[in-house]
């Protein structure tokens, strides 16, 4: 479903930061990945080069089979098949919660407004609030936002889901009902790959934890595996700082 | 302090002085207008302004004359107006003349030219149509320096190296001259050019307000760009790449999701500009188009009353900027989130 092989991402500041060193890794159809790691040591790096959104300088990857480092790949039609959930949520502040739904499908997917009216609002009740269809961003909590975020993305009907630290912005109190929605949608059998630091969602959700260190991929492995005793220091430092 | 009593203090602790300052103001005003008006009196200038309305509608009459020469042969009243039939030696004209201001009756000869009767008629006036024209120019400008300034600032931020410098170059060339000297250029360069090249071709010439258009639009839209492209910027990054990752293309983004909130924060800046540029169509005057201001001074040489004349003159284009912001005002409301 997703491949990464040999990739590289280099980005000149002040200085040289190379966010990815030779990452490769690949994720099945139906798969969970949770990627951890260290601040700054390339998680939002790779997921964003997985849709372009930062464009690798060396390596392939492929999604679904096509080489989107490839000149000659539509990369919006690639994204068209790929959602992404961000740190700080990104909802059009100038659009409902239902516009916030409506508007790629009818813009890209081409679908009538009536049936994406009728999307938009299967999914904000799968994520729970069909009641704040007409709110706007600047109305809802973060939790609500990045509900509303993560509906906005499969509204596309996306065949793979990136989450960037979906949790990382809110309050406490509202992270588990984004972890439950999350969680929902794995058991539905959807495709995701999630930076996250909620180590109780790796363990309980994920097929396969990666961990990331300096741009480079360290150790991949089961929850299990991972928990119980990993075989690298720099992990068994991390993991200890973190749990 | 008891119940009820409310001294002097008290007043002026709370609404009082505010009562104060409302009266200080209408005093200054008065003793403003006050102040012109006793100066004038000591130059001897005599205030005519029932002279001023006439600049922008009067009363005219017009002659009816008849176009050939032959007999009054029948006069036929129909209402108030009486048809003259004049037959002359081989050609017939039948003219329709207000009763009361009938000059002819039957059987008179008439020659060429010669009246047979008049109607009253309102015409507009010198101020009024330099104000239409001051209008009409902004307008145009208005609109061709939104669009230039859209696409420039558009092309100012793109990743194109072709487009952005050639945003830039433009940007400063503008920024970097003046109004009038630009003015001059487009109208005794680029329109003498121009011009000439039109009726080497056979093609008729363009009047100087095009060029002054031109003028304005280019100017305004040099400023208008910067306006808009700090106005993207100023959009969250965010915006864009969620766009983006949903598989909208760029020009897509940029038209649903980043132009719309751009717009908001763009107003109230575009709305000065657009106000000078308003303003600065009184230059035009230079290149022989009447605006308002040139009409102004071509009444004032006429009927030497320059002071209600320049007066009045300043307060329609206070009309015109005011109803300009009043108009963003009511776009801002309009467009405001949530509403
Ligand atoms: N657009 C950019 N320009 C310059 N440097 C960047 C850019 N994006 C990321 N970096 C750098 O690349 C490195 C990896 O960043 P990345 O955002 O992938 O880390 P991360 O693992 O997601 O960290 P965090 O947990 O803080 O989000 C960091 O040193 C970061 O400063
Ligand atoms: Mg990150």
């Amino acid at each position: 479903m997703v491949r990464a092989e040999n990739v590289y991402k280099t980005f000149y500041t002040t200085h040289k930061i190379e966010a990815l060193v030779d990452v490769s890794c690949r994720v099945d159809k139906g798969e969970v990945v949770v990627i951890i790691g260290p601040s700054g040591s390339g998680k939002s790096t790779i997921l964003r080069c997985l849709n372009m959104l930062e464009k690798a300088d060396e390596g392939h990857i492929y999604i679904d089979g096509v080489d989107i480092l490839d000149p000659k790949t539509n990369i919006n039609k690639v994204r068209e098949e790929m959602g992404m959930v961000f740190q700080s949520f990104n909802l059009f502040r100038h659009k409902t919660a239902l516009g916030n739904l409506t508007l790629a499908q009818t813009v890209v997917r081409k679908r009538s407004k009536k049936e994406a009216e009728e999307k938009a609002m299967v999914l904000l009740e799968k994520v729970g609030i069909p009641d704040k269809a007409d709110s706007y961003p600047d109305n809802l909590s973060g939790g609500q936002q990045q509900r509303v975020a993560i509906a906005r993305a499969l509204a596309m009907n996306p065949k793979v889901m990136l989450f960037d630290e979906p949790t990382s912005a809110l309050d406490p109190e509202m992270i588990g009902e984004v972890l439950d929605v999350m969680k929902t949608l794995a058991l539905e059998g959807m495709t995701m790959i999630v930076v996250t630091h909620e180590m109780g969602f790796a363990r309980e959700v994920a097929d396969r934890v990666i961990f990331m260190d300096e741009g480079q991929i360290v150790e991949v492995g089961t929850p299990e595996h991972f928990f119980k005793n990993p075989t690298h220091d720099r992990t068994k430092l991390f993991l200890s700082q973190i749990l | 302090m008891a119940e009820g009593s409310f001294s002097v203090t008290d007043y002026l602790r709370t609404r009082g002085w505010r009562h104060i300052s409302i009266f200080l103001f209408f005093l200054m005003i008065l003793a403003v207008i006050g102040g012109i008006y006793y100066a004038t009196q000591k130059v001897e200038y005599t205030w005519r302004w029932y002279r001023i309305p006439q600049y922008f509608y009067y009363h005219d009459r017009v002659e009816i004359r008849a176009e050939i020469g032959g007999d009054v042969a029948s006069l036929v009243p129909k209402g108030d107006r009486v048809e003259v039939k004049v037959r002359g030696a081989d050609v017939e004209e039948v003219y329709s003349v207000p009763a009361d201001s009938l000059r002819v009756s039957e059987g008179d000869y008439i020659y060429p030219g010669d009246i047979l009767g008049s109607y009253q008629q309102w015409k507009v006036g010198i101020l009024l149509k330099g104000l239409w024209v001051t209008l009409e120019v902004s307008i145009i400008a208005v609109f061709l320096g939104i669009v230039i300034g859209l696409f420039t600032g558009l092309a100012r931020i793109s990743k194109n190296p072709a487009l952005r410098w050639t945003a830039i170059t433009y940007i400063e060339l503008v920024r970097g001259s003046p109004l009038l000297v630009q003015i001059f250029i487009w109208y005794f360069v680029l329109g003498t050019m121009f011009n000439t090249l039109l009726a080497q071709n056979g093609m008729g010439q363009l009047s100087p307000l095009w060029y002054g258009v031109a003028a304005l639009a280019v100017f305004a839209g040099a400023y208008v760009a910067e306006i808009v492209r700090a106005g993207i910027q100023s959009i969250h990054f965010g915006q864009m790449e969620a766009a983006r990752s949903l598989g909208m293309t760029y020009p897509q983004s940029m038209h649903y999701i980043i132009l719309p909130q751009a717009f908001r924060r763009i107003l109230p800046p575009l709305a000065g500009q657009f106000i000078s540029l308003i303003k600065d169509s009184s230059l035009l005057g230079i290149i022989a188009i009447r605006e308002l201001t040139k009409a102004t001074r071509e009444v004032v040489t006429s009927s030497l009353q320059p002071f209600e004349l320049w007066f009045v003159c300043a307060i329609l284009y206070l009309v015109l900027t005011f109803s300009l912001s009043m108009f963003v005002q009511y776009l801002e409301r309009r467009t405001a989130i949530g509403g």
